[in-house]
């Protein structure tokens, strides 16, 4: 695939811990890890999908003004980012490695709809759902 | 024009977890001292916090969360309103009826059979986010939303 979206990014309050949690605990993998100076440009992909880049970006200069960073750390911190939802096939045993692991789940996985659906945050306080795909 | 008013986004973090664990279990008792424990912080400096964080008082806040899961289970179930209202944290039926009808502006029953007959449209959107977009607005306390109504 030569057209399409490459790369969304999350806004993290720490790369370094963002990484380790993406990585080692819900098992994404880096794809770029490029630094210049303080700034990092950070992005990991899920193992199944490899048109697709997940970024993980400090608020921060120089990309923004302190002020404005200040800002968006409190927003983030505050869980009022987008919503994210990520695909898995079988959602109660995803859901029972990674509570093993110490993701903070805020919802245990419940079904409804034909489906099943857990939540979780990541440190910084992105909210994920996480839902199970309908077998066909 | 001063700065703006900062607060430690740490802290913000850990408010946002006694939002999360109150909206995962609306229906318990969730006394300040149950939520400042699972922030970290003291109790007078919860409540404080909370709702400069989030505009509106904790025990506010929890309110909506019930009456809105509320009104779902009206929506789509076929539970009597006296189960639902047990069911959502609610001691008394009559406390439920008056607050429910302070925030929706109908009784459960006549919000039941109103919604029942609109089609749902909103199938594809992940039912988490419709539910958050039916979340009933409670920007003024209840009593103060009674007293306005009752104002000639």
């Amino acid at each position: 695939m030569s057209q399409g979206v490459a790369v969304v990014g999350l806004y993290v309050r720490d790369q370094e811990e963002a990484l380790r949690f993406y990585v080692d605990l819900l098992g994404f993998r880096v794809h770029t890890d490029a630094r210049n100076g303080d700034y990092r440009w950070l992005t990991v992909q899920h193992p199944e999908q490899p048109s697709f880049q997940l970024g993980l970006f400090a608020p921060q200069p120089p990309t923004m003004d302190e002020a404005t960073a200040a800002t968006v750390r409190e927003i983030v911190a505050k869980g009022a980012m987008p919503p994210l939802v990520l695909m898995v096939d079988d959602c109660r045993a995803v859901y029972a490695q990674l509570r093993d692991r110490g993701v903070e789940f805020t919802q245990e996985p419940v079904s409804r709809y034909g489906s099943v659906d857990a939540g979780f945050r990541d440190p910084s306080g992105n909210g994920w759902k996480m839902i199970q795909g309908r077998s066909a | 024009m001063p700065p703006a008013r900062r607060t430690d986004p740490d802290l913000l973090r850990r408010l946002l977890r006694a939002k999360d664990r109150m909206d995962a279990a609306s229906h318990e008792a969730w006394p300040v001292r149950r939520l400042a424990q699972v922030s970290g912080t003291s109790e007078a400096h919860f409540a404080r916090s909370f709702k400069d964080a989030f505009g509106l008082p904790p025990h506010r806040y929890l309110l909506t969360r019930r009456i809105e899961r509320a009104t779902a289970f009206l929506r789509d179930t076929e539970r009597s309103v006296t189960e639902i209202a047990m069911e959502t944290g609610w001691s008394s039926l009559g406390t439920f009826g008056r607050i429910f009808h302070d925030i929706v502006g109908e009784s459960p029953g006549a919000y039941r059979a109103r919604v029942q007959q609109e089609a749902h449209e909103l199938t594809r959107v992940p039912h988490c986010f419709v539910s958050a977009a039916h979340r009933p607005g409670l920007t003024i306390a209840v009593s103060e939303k009674r007293r306005r109504a009752s104002a000639p």
